[in-house]
């Protein structure tokens, strides 16, 4: 399966309402004047894709220019419109791992509870592994109840090197434990899952000033990637945990999951128009390989529905 | 970042004091105001769209127009609107025992914590809970779940290894009856509402236990989807009421009014913390505010009233009253102040204050003052005064800070117990309000 195909069909629960506003079917604005009810829906799927209330102006206010001067204008060509301004908002966006250079390169997982770092992690493993990279996990959620054996089931299934210790151990700890064994077997690749924090929790947020404190001590470099790992279902309140998690954390990138679903992930624009932050991944199923590299390209067509409109 | 909608409504309106008059223009212009602020604390398009049609019939019947703070008035009906659609139905759980409860949900939402912190409410209501694990999916669930029960210290069933959820549910009952449990909690696996085969599983659950709530367990700070997911749940198995988790985050949480508007279902509990007694029964009035970003001083209150020594506080008050005050006085508020946690959380429950941010300095700042009052003697504590320049030299050395801090520490005091001395007596009341006016003068002067 290409990689579009994989992204599309991750995106494909249509959207009725992005269907309903952007299809091919009919000239939608063929009136003298923009119909009200076209802006409605027009402004209905584009709000329904969480993009945010500023992108969705953006491209709202694009479209009512071009109809004004095309009076002819239809779905298909609003939604190229649309495309044009998303593509526009998120130049920059693909996140690009360079060459690895430490070793082990350290990656830490972090974010809200149950935005999917556990999993993550595993899939990640994976996708390093199956290049060629030796990878080591440490779990240093050792908050969560089972948290550590939820890691180890995946670490077995897809044959991870693992790292763990006992619930309500010291989280710092298992990361040194981690780096120390990932450095001694000559792992590539070291992926650190934390506990799940909400952002309001300051105390828990020292907890991940002190991992990095203390991996300091072996690199002054690691965690290389610090990446927050966001539901693709949650709205605008991601920008605000990208806020702070990127202060305390000064994060290098994002990774948005659960976008199988009929949700958009619409937020990560809103993060990037923002922070500038790139997106390295995005999670489009339950399966390992569903763990895919960003593309603006497939995420702005499967959002606007570019490629095979009449689906 | 989103101001508090009073003020944007305000200045929509603001143009207008004086006038009298309120134009349909303008009106539309602070809806318009409202309708951004709703989508923008993720409520649905059309629940947005609506809600904002329902004001606007309810503000017109009210003569807004008349009113000296017309944008006040919008807010108030918005509000009063707001607990109205948040608050319909019933939001007790059924009373039949035995009671067997499903939660059902995305991945992530919370439910196995869920049900681990409703087992403990029950326990507490008097129940005998079990808790069912029916999640053969993600790995450790099972385990996640047996530790909540253990730490609970509630019954706990569960067949490992077994895919065949709806067998796991018929088994568990009957060890439920055999062992008096008459709270059974079903926790499923989290899945995507439109996995037809998952949704299918529930169905099937759902048609062997019979359960007298399906709840439907939700991160508060889920974006638009948050309709798809309620209204197809609710399709597939008739929800009885809804669960908001991670509300101690600081998400808006128009989700919550996206989900109660579309579906009609009551929300029934609110997830609060990390901890197994941070779950709480679902108060609409607070949830309005926080849609609102109006700030949650009700919850500022009650956490106040939770942590604050009330003997404390009123022994405290006394002593203000005599202006009797001391070091030892300064460092028990601030303690006191510190329970409610960090300074920027409580900053964020006021209203009007959701944008404003406390860095790290403030805290740093009142751990310092900490550190200098634990270095004075306990005699020194309670009577200032006989601090002289030797004793700050030692208390400034033990506190490891330089004696400037120190020095403006001291100022500060005297400066509290001179505004006290003030206040002191029948006519402190009056004396404080003239001191504020005079203060309000001297800052329009700077201006």
């Amino acid at each position: 399966m290409s990689f579009f195909e994989k992204f599309k069909q991750g995106l494909k629960r249509t959207t009725p309402t992005f269907y309903k506003a952007f299809g091919v079917v009919g000239g939608l604005f063929s009136g003298k004047k923009l119909a009200q009810e076209d802006i409605d829906l027009l402004e209905e799927a584009l709000y329904g894709a969480d993009i945010g209330v500023e992108t969705a102006t953006e491209i709202l206010e694009e479209i009512k220019a071009a109809f004004k001067k095309e009076k002819e204008l239809r779905g298909q060509d609003a939604a190229a419109i649309g495309a044009a301004v998303l593509r526009r908002v998120l130049a920059g966006a693909e996140g690009k791992l360079p060459e690895f250079t430490a070793k082990p390169e350290v990656i830490a997982l972090i974010g809200v509870n149950g935005s999917g770092k556990t999993t993550t992690a595993a899939k990640l493993g994976r996708m390093f592994q199956d290049k060629g990279s030796t990878v080591l996990v440490g779990a240093c959620d050792t908050f969560r109840a089972a948290a550590n054996e939820q890691l180890a089931v995946w670490c077995q299934r897809l044959n991870l090197d693992l790292v763990s210790s006992h619930q309500g151990a010291d989280s710092a700890a298992v990361a040194y434990d981690a780096y120390d064994a990932a450095a001694r077997r000559g792992k590539d690749v070291l992926i650190l899952d934390t506990a799940g924090r909400l952002h309001t929790k300051h105390n828990l947020l020292g907890e991940l000033s002190k991992i990095r404190r203390v991996l300091e001590k072996r690199d002054a470099k690691a965690p290389q990637h610090r990446w927050l790992v966001l539901d693709g279902s949650i709205g605008s309140n991601s920008i605000e945990q990208a806020r702070v998690f990127h202060k305390q954390f000064d994060l290098t990138g994002l990774v948005i999951t659960k976008l199988d679903g009929t949700s958009r992930g619409g937020a990560l624009v809103g993060i990037y128009r923002e922070m500038r932050l790139p997106i390295y991944y995005v999670g489009l199923g339950e399966q390992p390989e569903d763990l895919q590299p960003f593309s603006i390209e497939s995420y702005v067509d499967a959002l606007f529905n570019l490629k095979n409109p009449a689906e | 970042m989103f101001e508090n909608l009073t003020d944007r409504i305000g200045n929509a309106l603001k143009n207008l004091r004086g006038q009298g008059k309120l134009s349909e223009e303008n009106m539309a212009e602070a809806l318009r105001e409202v309708r951004t602020a709703l989508l923008s604390a993720d409520v649905h398009f059309r629940v947005a769209r609506e809600f904002v049609e329902r004001v606007q019939k309810e503000a017109a019947g009210q003569e807004v127009l008349k009113s000296v703070t017309p944008g006040q008035q919008i807010v108030k009906i918005i509000h009063d609107e707001l607990v109205k659609l948040l608050g319909e139905g019933t939001q007790e759980l059924s009373i039949k025992r035995p009671l067997k409860v499903m939660l059902i949900g995305l991945q992530g939402s919370g439910k196995t914590t869920t049900a681990g912190k409703m087992a403990a409410l029950l326990k507490k209501k008097g129940y005998k809970p079990m808790l069912v694990a029916c999640d053969p999916y993600r790995p450790a669930a099972v385990d996640q779940l047996e530790t909540l029960a253990k730490a609970v210290g509630v019954a706990f069933y569960c067949e490992r290894g077994s895919k065949d959820v709806p067998k796991t549910g018929r088994n568990a009952l009957a060890k439920a009856r055999e062992t008096d449990c008459d709270a059974i909690l079903f926790d499923t696996a989290g899945r995507l509402q439109i996995d037809s085969e998952l949704v299918d599983e529930i169905k099937r659950l759902k048609a062997v236990v019979e359960p007298e709530e399906v709840l439907l367990v939700a991160d508060a700070a889920l974006g638009q989807e948050a309709v798809n997911v309620a209204k197809t749940f609710n399709e597939a198995v008739s929800l009885t009421g809804l669960v908001m988790t991670k509300l101690d985050g600081d998400a808006r949480g128009g989700a919550a009014l996206s989900m109660k508007a579309m579906t009609g279902v009551p929300i029934k509990f609110a997830g609060v913390g990390e901890k197994i007694e941070d779950f709480d029964t679902f108060h609409p009035d607070r949830m309005a505010s926080r849609i609102l970003g109006m700030g949650d001083v009700v919850s500022l209150v009650e956490k106040a009233q939770e942590s604050l020594d009330q003997a404390e506080a009123e022994r405290m008050a006394e002593k203000l009253a005599r202006a009797d005050f001391n070091f030892e006085d300064f460092l028990s508020q601030m303690r006191q102040v510190k329970k409610l946690g960090s300074l920027q959380g409580i900053v964020g429950m006021l209203p009007g204050m959701s944008g404003v941010k406390i860095g790290d300095a403030e805290e740093k700042k009142m751990a310092r003052t900490e550190a200098l009052i634990l270095s004075m003697t306990l005699q020194e504590r309670r009577n200032p005064q006989i601090i002289s320049s030797s004793r700050r030299a030692r208390i400034a050395k033990g506190a490891g800070l330089p004696m400037l801090d120190l020095n403006q520490l001291i100022k500060q005091y005297q400066q509290m117990k001179k505004v006290m001395q003030m206040m002191k007596g029948p006519k402190g009341l009056s004396r404080m309000k003239q001191m504020a006016k005079e203060v309000e003068a001297m800052k329009n002067q700077k201006r």
